[in-house]
């Protein structure tokens, strides 16, 4: 019963973050053997899968769906806007414990109720839906339209449901958490980034997942209740019209994408965040325009409420609405670009330490470098108009969402090892895992986007056989394979690390890295008195950087 | 001085003089310090009844933000009730929704759950009074809890009012035909509606909740704070249901 109580039902924020991460792992796993399969069914699709057989299209349309929805749910945005701020938010703030620590533990009890949900879509008589992690209507709200739209549908949705509510509910902790319980001397100004990031990004969860809940619970009226929202009047279906009718399936598009852009800045800005507390580390160098960061920062975070129609461009919106959306698209990459700028700037004239977080953060922003300069060319209407649906999309969002996501979350575990275990991770194996996989990501996403200029549809079970236009692209379909594999083995190493670590890893003293956030303090209870990067040669007798938990005033002007 | 909210406004972190600069001068004459001198400027990071009061109420209104945008997702079908139609064979655009009438019941209904909304806040008013707070603090009963109970009460009696209000209107509306299938419009109604009304039922279960923790908790803070988020949860249904009635009886 203790056991039961310490460890499993804790609200006790480092194990919840714990709990959090091991549910990151578990969806990244069976997300990444279902995008393996995804892969050998396109270079290979007549090769039967053991215990299985052949993948049929509608198969391939599952394994689309739910290798979309665990990756964007349950690793892009558990680990970096769940789990890194249970592990450090409170210590980063001075504080000890989170406002609410039960709430935060109902959110990973539901979340993980989620992931489960999710998961018995598989085990449902006609298996996991196949209308996409976007589950267009009228498709997705029609029980017959296709194989699995049945029980697998409506298990999806209740998953989704689920999840909203576990992100709202984790949300308003971390927004009164950093609003309220900040230690004496945290001003507003003296906040890391990361805090900053996950501040944006929780008012930004509590937004966009209301929408969705709202959306989810209209589709879910649609399927069960008879009401059609969202089903077009003279819907048919199997030679029988769909009765009543008259709604609009556009209004789903609207108000899933509503919540559908938000969510992938969710994802990414504690990324960004987190990429500039680690170059600050490691270059030692403080962040220079630190006022311009925070901006920037809260800019992505308002205006990204803003373009959602980006994704609509060709979905028969009015296309007035579209230059107005295409218009707000390229302004939210100007705080972008300032971030880039920025981290760059750090860089060039830092004294760097090559270490295995700096490595990730390094991969981090040259994934958000190159995905992010595709984003420009999406956000054209008259460029999307061929580009939509093709894998020039698929591209793009796996370079900047997926690529850069989940190397910074690599850089966060690199990072805050020794604070969860007192050992640093092997570093030999980390720049072998950071190399391996940071050449078979691009080797496995840059080919995309060529595929996608010559025009290669998305959601095609196969190349070949019937439909011959896209045949001449199959070989780099095959090297896309290769490279996905061998990115897939890569992280067999740094799983080896990461638990080999725990027992034989190096020891390591209290701050390893020298860094000055306050999840590193001695201190339990500090008054803090300088900013967050003070880093320098003048900044503190004998070091080059001024922790925030120190009791010297700072000496230099520097945040 | 005992633990108790006030009804003023507080700082709750002092303001940050930062570093560089010229250090902060006291310009009084006196310099300041000593008697009643800033007797209720709390120092930064300071914890008490206040911060936790302060804390539960931006859980609330974060969630209810949320809410917000629920019930505002909601609303937007109502906003493309233009495009719900279907092309007749004789090529027009036939517009399926039919606009319907309120039942005159909303009207008692509406001024029920505004009547609600005033208890409410009477009640809420009743457990913040300083003199009762006071000596309910010091242990000499509970004069605050028996001032608000009776409001509070009221209110639970105001907001089973409302729900049964509700429940004939749609009664009433299915005598005339009009059910939840019918037709958009009533799609529409009966969600908003009915969502609404599922929210105001959870308020009832909170608001009864409240009612025992006013007898139940031992620490008159947090007496409060029940008594507080249930309150603006209450607060926040009435203004939603002025909204959507609103939009129900005038906009159609």
């Amino acid at each position: 019963m203790s056991f039961l109580r310490r460890r499993v039902f804790t609200t006790n924020h480092r194990q919840l973050a714990i709990l959090y991460l091991l549910l990151g792992l578990a969806a990244v796993i069976t997300g990444t053997l279902l995008s393996l399969l995804i892969r050998l069914h396109r270079t290979w699709p007549a090769l039967a899968l053991p215990f299985y057989g052949v993948l049929k299209p509608e198969d391939y349309l599952a394994l689309v769906t739910m290798h979309g929805t665990l990756m964007v749910f349950f690793v892009l945005t558990i680990v970096p806007q769940s789990a890194f701020p249970n592990l450090v938010l409170p210590a980063q703030i001075g504080a000890t414990r989170m406002a609410f620590p039960r709430l935060n533990a109902v959110a990973f009890w539901i979340a993980l109720a989620s992931f489960l949900t999710l998961l018995s879509a598989f085990f449902v008589p006609e298996g996991a839906p196949i209308s996409g992690w976007t589950s267009y209507p009228p498709f997705s709200a029609l029980s017959a339209a296709g194989p699995g739209q049945g029980a697998g549908m409506d298990l999806w949705l209740v998953a989704i449901t689920l999840f909203c509510l576990a992100a709202v509910a984790g949300s308003v902790n971390f927004l009164v958490t950093i609003l309220t319980l900040r230690c004496q001397g945290m001003s507003f100004r003296r906040l890391p980034l990361t805090v900053w990031s996950w501040l944006v990004s929780s008012g930004l969860t509590v937004i966009a997942f209301s929408a969705l809940l709202a959306a989810a619970a209209m589709l879910l009226a649609d399927r069960h209740l008879g009401t059609s929202f969202f089903l077009p009047s003279g819907e048919v279906l199997n030679g029988i019209v769909q009765r009543p009718g008259s709604g609009s399936p556009m209004l789903w598009l609207h108000l899933f994408w509503f919540f559908g852009h938000p969510e992938v800045y969710i994802s990414i800005l504690p990324g960004m965040g987190l990429a500039s507390s680690l170059l600050a580390n490691f270059t030692r160098r403080s962040v220079p325009a630190y006022g311009l960061m925070v901006a920037s920062t809260l800019l992505i975070g308002v205006l990204g409420l803003g373009v959602w129609g980006h994704h609509m461009f060709v979905s028969g919106m009015n296309p007035y609405a579209g230059t107005a959306f295409g218009l707000t698209t390229i302004a939210i990459a100007v705080p972008s670009s300032a971030e880039v700028l920025t981290w760059l700037a750090m860089l060039f004239r830092g004294r760097l330490q090559v270490t295995t977080p700096l490595l990730f953060t390094m991969g981090f922003v040259s994934f958000f470098i190159s995905g992010g300069l595709t984003g420009p060319i999406l956000a054209q209407p008259a460029l999307d108009a061929y580009l939509h649906n093709t894998f020039f999309v698929v591209a793009h969002f796996h370079l900047v969402m997926a690529m850069a996501g989940v190397f910074s979350v690599f850089a966060g575990i690199y990072y805050w090892y020794p604070l969860l275990t007192g050992r640093r991770m092997n570093e030999m194996l980390g720049q072998i895992h950071f190399w391996i996989s940071l050449v078979a990501a691009y080797g496995t996403f840059f080919p995309m986007h060529l595929a996608g200029l010559a025009g290669e549809p998305r959601h095609y079970a196969q190349l070949s056989g019937p439909v011959a236009h896209f045949a001449n692209l199959i070989p780099v379909e095959r090297g896309i394979t290769w490279s996905a594999f061998l990115l897939a083995a890569a992280q067999i190493v740094f799983l080896i690390n990461l638990f080999w670590s725990a027992r034989h890893g190096s020891h390591v003293d209290g701050n390893p890295w020298r860094a000055t956030t306050l999840e590193w303090s001695p201190i339990v209870h500090p008054i803090v008195r300088s900013g967050a990067y003070v880093y320098g040669p003048n900044t503190a007798p004998g070091q080059d950087f001024l922790p925030q938990w120190s009791t010297n005033e700072p000496t230099v002007r520097s945040s | 001085m005992p633990a108790t909210f006030t009804r003023h406004q507080v700082e709750t972190e002092r303001r940050d003089t930062g570093y560089g600069g010229k250090p902060p001068v006291d310009r009084r004459p006196t310099g300041g310090g000593g008697g009643d001198e800033n007797w209720d400027s709390r120092p930064s990071g300071r914890r008490g009844p206040r911060e936790q009061l302060i804390r539960f109420r931006l859980a609330m209104f974060s969630g209810l933000a949320g809410d917000f945008v629920f019930f505002a997702v909601l609303v937007s079908a109502f906003f493309v009730r233009p495009s719900s139609g279907h092309i007749s064979p004789a090529d027009t655009f036939i517009s399926d929704w039919h606009p319907m009438h309120a039942p005159p019941i909303l009207w008692i209904n509406t001024a029920i759950l505004l009547l609600s909304t005033l208890t409410m806040e009477t009640a809420r008013r009743q457990l913040f009074h300083e003199i009762d707070i006071m000596e309910e603090w010091l242990g000499l009963g509970r004069p605050a809890v028996r001032r608000a109970a009776p409001w509070l009460i009221a209110t639970i009696v105001l907001g089973m009012l409302f729900l049964a209000g509700q429940w004939i209107a749609w009664k009433q509306l299915g005598l005339e035909g009009f059910f939840f299938s019918s037709n958009p419009n009533s799609h529409f109604f009966f969600l908003v509606t009915g969502t609404h009304a599922f929210h105001l039922f959870l308020g009832l279960g909170v608001l009864v909740f409240a009612l025992i923790a006013m007898f139940r908790f031992r620490k008159v803070e947090m007496r409060q704070i029940a008594l507080d988020c249930a309150a603006w949860y209450w607060h926040a249904m009435g203004l939603f249901w002025v909204f959507l009635f609103v939009l129900i009886v005038f906009f159609q």
